[in-house]
């Protein structure tokens, strides 16, 4: 129920956007991340953007993750 | 899908996997707090890739489970009421209540709806002038804020045909009523992703300082959770109780500030009564008075005859982590999905629907 999954930005109109997710394109309301957008991810929960998907930190988690993955082979 | 796939990767959970293995000593028990999060433990088989060490219990977090039948009851009366259109997301529609559901209340002739968003509730609204359209409010702190969002909304666009019934709930006093009861002893806690993109992960300080029980904030794939549970064993094998986040692309320590503004400025916290767990003072959200216009509680006199737990049905039980489904005597036998006893069994994100669905995966 608390389901969210990331979406791309497309297009911004005042507090409404278009965003892309896996090819299918929504309008989504941005009330409650007013500052996202076009190029951003958010977090879609039910037709509202509730956060913006920091690329950094996903890389970041990622390379992490294969240092792991090296270390304990 | 991007920031989905990635976090599938086989060869890094590997790498994850060894890793707990390698660290994991001490025998220790974990909780999900959330549904989502039990959905992908099952999903992906979780808990038989760990090592014997870690026990994993799943916690209440699924908010359509943890509605009180009285309540649902309120949504089947208001339901009932002629020029009312009900609308709610649809894992309520199955949900018993003491005497019918929604989705029987739609059969005999009641106009219940399932949306997808707020949005749409309200676009019914503006569309029907002339009936009152109810949104059937459910959902943690995730799904507050939109329906926040959308009383506000109404109120710019002067829809005044809208309203809320407010079933909300938030989950901080939950867990402190878990945790006071000492009904299941824990060793750390998987909190939940999306929640806690709303209430940032400074919620959870109270856990980790106040009981001194280590708490990591997952995501929702095998990569996220996998992380999770290694920095847990990290903590406890560290003798550390602090918040940490394995969900760093989602979540921050304070959270959504513009998203818990708009929460504050339309709902006040009050008692809510929780499944299993009984009234939780702090537990729930009403609409503040400014917005009484919009409260469907205020509008209608809603009344229900006094509840009726469905009998047999362990909910409660599973709810607190105390039981799991298996020792329902009702499960896959008289309770399924199709024909559902407990709304642990109704909701997508339900323990009895996870243990149901990915038996093979569940209790060891
Ligand atoms: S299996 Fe059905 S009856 Fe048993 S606890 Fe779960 S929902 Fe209730």
């Amino acid at each position: 129920m608390c389901l969210a999954i990331p979406a791309l930005v497309k297009k911004v109109e005042d507090k409404e956007a278009e965003v892309e997710i896996g090819g299918i394109s929504r309008r989504i309301s941005l009330w409650l991340t007013p500052e996202a957008k076009v190029g951003d991810y958010v977090l879609l929960h039910t037709g509202y953007a509730i956060s913006i998907i920091d690329q950094d930190e996903a890389e970041e988690t990622l390379r992490l993750f294969e240092q792991i993955a090296k270390e304990v082979k | 899908m991007r920031f989905v796939v990635e976090f599938r990767d086989g060869e890094l959970a590997e790498g994850l996997i060894t890793s707990i293995r390698r660290t994991s000593k001490r025998k220790v028990r974990f909780m999900e707090f959330c549904g989502g999060h039990t959905v992908s433990i099952f999903k992906y088989g979780i808990r038989q890739i760990l090592p014997p060490t870690i026990e994993m219990v799943s916690g209440p977090g699924c908010p359509v489970c943890v509605t009180a039948t009285a309540d649902i009851d309120k949504a089947i009366a208001l339901a009932l009421i002629p020029g009312v259109i009900v609308t709610t997301f649809g894992d309520m529609l199955k949900v018993p209540g003491s005497r019918s559901s929604l989705q029987k209340a739609r059969a005999g002739g009641a106009d219940v709806r399932t949306v997808y968003s707020t949005l749409d509730a309200l676009k019914i609204a503006t569309e029907n002038p002339d009936k009152t359209v109810v949104f059937v409010g459910v959902g943690f702190e995730t799904t507050a804020p939109t329906v926040a969002a959308s009383v506000l909304q109404a109120s710019e666009q002067n829809i005044r045909n809208y309203m809320v019934l407010s079933l909300h709930k938030v989950c901080p006093p939950a867990i402190r009523s878990i945790l006071d009861a000492g009904e299941v002893k824990l060793n750390g806690l998987i909190c939940p992703g999306h929640v806690s993109a709303i209430t940032g992960s400074n919620a959870w300080e109270f856990v980790a300082c106040g009981y001194g029980i280590p708490c990591v904030v997952s995501g929702f794939e095998p990569l996220d959770i996998l992380q999770c549970v290694e920095m847990l064993v990290n903590q406890v094998e560290k003798r550390e109780s602090k918040v940490e986040i394995a969900y760093r692309r989602g979540v921050t320590p304070e959270g959504n500030l513009q998203a818990l503004k708009i929460m504050e400025q339309v709902f006040e916290p009050c008692a809510a009564k929780w499944r299993g767990m009984g009234e939780i003072p702090n537990s729930g959200l009403r609409l503040r008075r400014e917005f009484t216009q919009y409260d469907a509680e205020a509008a209608f006199e809603i009344k229900t005859e006094p509840a009726v737990e469905p009998k047999g049905c362990l909910c409660g039980e599973v709810l607190r982590g105390v039981k799991t489904p298996l020792d329902c005597r009702l499960f896959r036998k008289v309770c399924t999905p199709e024909n559902p006893v407990g709304p642990c069994m109704v909701s997508s994100e339900g323990n009895c629907s996870a243990y149901y669905l990915y038996g093979d995966n569940g209790g060891r």
